[in-house]
């Protein structure tokens, strides 16, 4: 399920609510991401975002990514919901749960999935800086880390 | 004939605009309409493009009833 919400959600109570309706046991590895609106970034306090979106663009390209996840891994369930609008520190910005079989295929597939919306859903961060001045976020940072 | 034009993000702040629609006579390459549109401002570097809701090169050619948009890199998630 894919899911754009212009309001504040609770992301584990959407992934208990979305699994407690699941069929079935076919599910032995739950794999989750959830994003969240941090007080910082770049060494700036931040105290809010406003998250733009393209309408139709953003939808097709999320259903896009889920589908390609799901021909690489195979995943019993995908759940995917991301906000738009404007955004409270704490709050959740995205969440990402897939159920598979076995772990593999739920970190790899998680992974994925927030790796290429990050790169190629259209979503644009406008941040509110402490003192009321906004900046738009220029690009994502990347999401690997490097090896020490 | 014309083609709708959409801006997002920084982007349309600094146009002060968030769309246009433009007639067009032939089809025409998207940064063709872009400097038609804004001839005073060059596209900013990395400044992805798309038509109909997937995105395409800068030379892509749009046609009559297509919905051209205009975005800064993306910063979801």
């Amino acid at each position: 399920m894919i899911e754009l919400r212009s309001g504040d959600f609770n992301p584990y109570a959407e992934l208990l609510n979305h699994q407690s309706r699941l069929a079935g046991n076919a599910y032995g590895a739950t794999c989750s991401f959830v994003g969240t609106l941090r007080d910082f970034n770049e060494g700036v306090s931040v105290e809010g975002m406003y998250l733009e979106h393209y309408p139709g663009m953003t939808e097709k390209f999320l259903q896009r990514i889920v589908q390609e996840a799901t021909e690489r891994w195979p995943c019993e369930d995908i759940l995917l919901i991301h906000r738009t609008g404007d955004i409270s520190l704490n709050a959740a910005i995205v969440l990402i749960a897939v159920w598979s079989a076995h772990r593999g295929a739920a970190f790899d597939a998680c992974r994925y999935i927030i790796e290429a919306l990050k790169s190629r859903a259209p979503f644009w961060k406008r941040e509110t800086l402490t003192g009321g001045s906004s900046r738009w976020v220029d690009k994502n940072t990347d999401g690997y880390c490097k090896q020490p | 004939m014309s083609v709708r034009v959409l801006y997002f993000g920084r982007l349309r702040e600094t146009l002060g605009k968030a769309e246009d629609t433009v007639p067009i006579e032939a089809s025409v390459r998207a940064i063709a309409l872009w400097e038609r549109l804004n001839g005073d401002i060059p596209l900013p570097e990395h400044t992805l493009v798309a038509v109909n809701l997937e995105y395409v090169k800068a030379d892509a050619v749009v046609s009559d009833g297509d919905e051209l948009a205009f975005f800064p890199p993306v910063t979801g998630g």
